[in-house]
């Protein structure tokens, strides 16, 4: 059990030196990287761009509207996975310290990039402070006070207090990358026992409220404490635990109860968005199930998440080779690059919320905005993608190989 | 570098669309200043399988309806604005209530609690049923909630306290939920507490007035631009009146359950 770290059949490539692998695009040395990774972050990027768009037609393409869990899930869980990955490798071949000191660089770059988007939606929300004036909005205009004293509200922004809306998940990420050493150290005794302890501390969490409080009231959107778990099971799947796991969601019977919890959440999710289904809900499990924590990571929302995990690793092998059409390009490369483009996907959605406000846009211009956004991360992932890979070519490409790219945390 | 680069880029093909939506803006703008609004309210946000019965009894009775108003300032127009009172959408629901039940004797009167959260209110809820007895009690909630983000369990706590306040101190109750405000849809995030409201009003059958999806429909069928910033009162009255004629259209199907709907 505690060589659980040297078994892995290397789910990326063993490319010695470069520990950016994880993240850094495949150009380099083209060999048998895990694009179904990539691919799945990619597409949970477009779709956390989209779902924060204002509802338009293509939000019914993401799968918040077909069950429990969304892309947030999916975002955190491949975060654990790689990010274990990475470092887990550093840590068993450099050390503790110097594996840190690697997570605390990346720990860093999320929160610049955090403070970055904070800037905009300031400029946004001055913005609109002084130029929106509607009687009908008196109230919801009450969202400007905090304008009034910007020297607690950017100091408690800084400190990851005041979080506007939609910016939730980088605090989030930056909080369980700082525990990471911690897992990481521990998943080195013994990968199952941490993951004991991360579920324990999901039970305390919803047994005694633990949170992390938010200014200027309540707590964090996302609650590191609860959703810690899918990072960690991200993390344990990377440490061999999807290898072991590989017989049980295999056998058949996993797969029906799998698609069978799929189809009910399919159908409880169909009664929000149609209410003339909802009287045909029995209150019963209504007044059970509802309602479903995102905050606390609810537990039916965990349970759908691994039912899809389990169906994609069942009907989309590694060796699928689609993943090597030009079409999932776009998606793969937005994956490679997850930290620029979830920014990116951030201002866009700002930027793209600005436009339809300016221009009163109806459907024909939301559907424009949201594929022009996708368009433009797909075209940033390439950029970035192509400048990494001039910049390795362009000389000492071993030496520095890897630590150009911002999302790598690398050397 | 790769930040500004990704920001050109992106302004530079806004701007294209900036220019090919404002022609086409133009095109439909004064057919929309022209139309009068035709708000209409879809047959599922009335449909109320939860009944009013001190309301259905109040009606047979042929009154009197005392109805009270608890809201904050989304329950009137605009203070600046000089919109009288009546012009608000509790002052249009009873007109159009009146105006249905000619019958039937229908008061009102108005709580207007301006910045308070619901845990705030919810405690004064028993006192003012006491002191003004009405039959029903209408209590919108939520927006300052959404605005200052709070703790959504805590959100919770409260409206269910307030509801079963109202009931025990022997008025029925009707919940109303936040506006739908687009402009300030990526600063306020509503959806957890529309969420909350829903739940609450399931678990007491409490019938939940859905102001937010109205009002969304409306803007979505083109009946309104929310969008707009508006100087004038003239929008607002419009929205007013017709969440007004809807929400006296919701409490009276919700005190007359429709038979076809249980089957």
């Amino acid at each position: 059990m505690t060589s659980v770290a040297g078994q892995i059949s290397a789910p990326l490539t063993a490319d010695a030196g470069v520990v950016a692998l994880a993240k850094a695009p495949a150009i380099a040395r083209p060999t048998e990287r895990e694009l179904r990774l990539d691919l799945f972050r990619g597409l949970a990027l477009w779709l956390i761009f989209i779902d924060h768009l204002p509802q338009n037609l293509l939000t019914w393409v993401t799968i918040r509207n077909y069950g429990f869990s969304d892309a947030t899930e999916i975002f955190i869980f491949i975060s654990g996975y790689t990010a274990s990955f990475v470092y887990g490798r550093a840590m068993r071949d450099a050390g503790f310290v110097v594996a840190t000191a690697r997570i605390l660089r990346r720990v860093w770059q999320i929160y610049v990039a955090h403070v970055f988007l904070f800037t905009i939606f300031l400029a946004e929300i001055s913005y609109v402070a002084t130029s929106f004036e509607n009687p009908l909005y008196t109230e919801e205009m009450g969202i400007m006070d905090f304008l009034k004293q910007p020297d607690v509200t950017i100091v408690q922004a800084l400190l990851l207090r005041f979080k506007p809306v939609n910016m939730d998940v980088l605090p989030l990420y930056i909080v369980l990358m700082l525990w990471l050493p911690l897992i990481l150290w521990l998943m080195r005794r013994s990968a199952d026992l941490t993951l004991g302890l991360s579920v324990l501390l999901y039970a305390a969490t919803w047994q005694f409220d633990l949170h992390f409080s938010a200014y200027p009231n309540g707590s964090w959107f996302f609650n590191p404490f609860a959703w810690q778990l899918l990072f960690v099971f991200g993390a344990w799947c990377a440490q061999g635990g999807a290898q072991r796991m590989s017989r049980i969601i295999a056998s058949p019977i996993t797969l029906w109860i799998c698609a069978a919890y799929l189809f009910f959440a399919f159908l409880v999710t169909l009664t929000w968005y149609v209410p003339q289904f909802g009287h045909l809900m029995p209150k019963r499990l209504e007044q059970w199930m509802y309602p479903i924590s995102k905050t606390d990571l609810d537990v039916l929302r965990f349970a759908h998440f691994l039912a899809l995990a389990a169906l994609t690793v069942h009907f989309l092998p590694r060796d699928w080779p689609g993943l090597k059409s030009p079409w999932l390009r776009p998606l793969i490369l937005c994956g490679q690059h997850s930290l620029e483009i979830f920014c990116l996907g951030v201002f866009l959605a700002f930027a793209g919320h600005f436009i339809l406000a300016e221009l009163s846009g109806g459907t024909g211009l939301h559907f424009v905005v949201s594929i022009s956004g996708i368009l433009i991360m797909s075209g940033a992932a390439w950029m970035f993608s192509w400048y990494k890979h001039s910049a390795n070519k362009s000389g000492r490409a071993k030496v520095t190989g890897g630590n150009a790219d911002l999302a790598g945390g690398g050397a | 570098m790769k930040f500004v680069s990704g920001a050109i880029l992106s302004v530079s093909l806004l701007a294209g669309f900036l220019a090919a939506a404002s022609a086409h803006a133009d095109d439909t703008a004064p057919a929309a200043s022209t139309a009068p609004p035709a708000c209409e309210v879809p047959d599922y946000i009335l449909a109320g399988d939860v009944a009013l019965p001190k309301v259905a009894e109040a009606i047979k009775a042929g009154g009197p309806l005392n109805i009270l108003v608890i809201g904050s300032r989304s329950s009137t127009i605009g203070v600046n604005t000089g919109a009288s009172e009546a012009a608000s959408y509790p002052g249009q629901m009873l007109a159009a209530m009146k105006e249905k039940l000619p019958a039937v004797e229908v008061n009102l009167s108005v709580e207007i609690q301006p910045k308070k959260t619901a845990e705030e209110v919810a405690p004064d809820l028993a006192r003012l049923v006491v002191s003004k007895k009405p039959t029903l009690v209408i209590w919108q909630t939520g927006t300052v909630d959404a605005v200052r983000a709070v703790d959504p369990d805590d959100f919770r706590t409260a409206v269910d306290q307030g509801v079963v306040a109202l009931r025990d101190a022997g008025a029925d109750a009707v919940l109303i939920n936040p506006q739908y405000s687009p402009r300030t849809e990526s600063m306020i995030s509503a959806s957890t507490y529309l969420d909350n409201m829903r739940v609450v009003a399931q678990e007491h059958e409490v019938p939940l007035f859905d102001r937010f999806a109205l009002m969304q429909k409306w803007s979505e069928d083109g009946a309104f631009d929310l969008f707009a910033p508006v100087h004038g009162s003239d929008l607002a009255k419009q929205v007013h009146g017709c969440l007004g004629r809807a929400l006296s259209q919701f409490i009276i199907a919700s005190a007359h359950p429709k038979p076809t709907q249980e089957n």
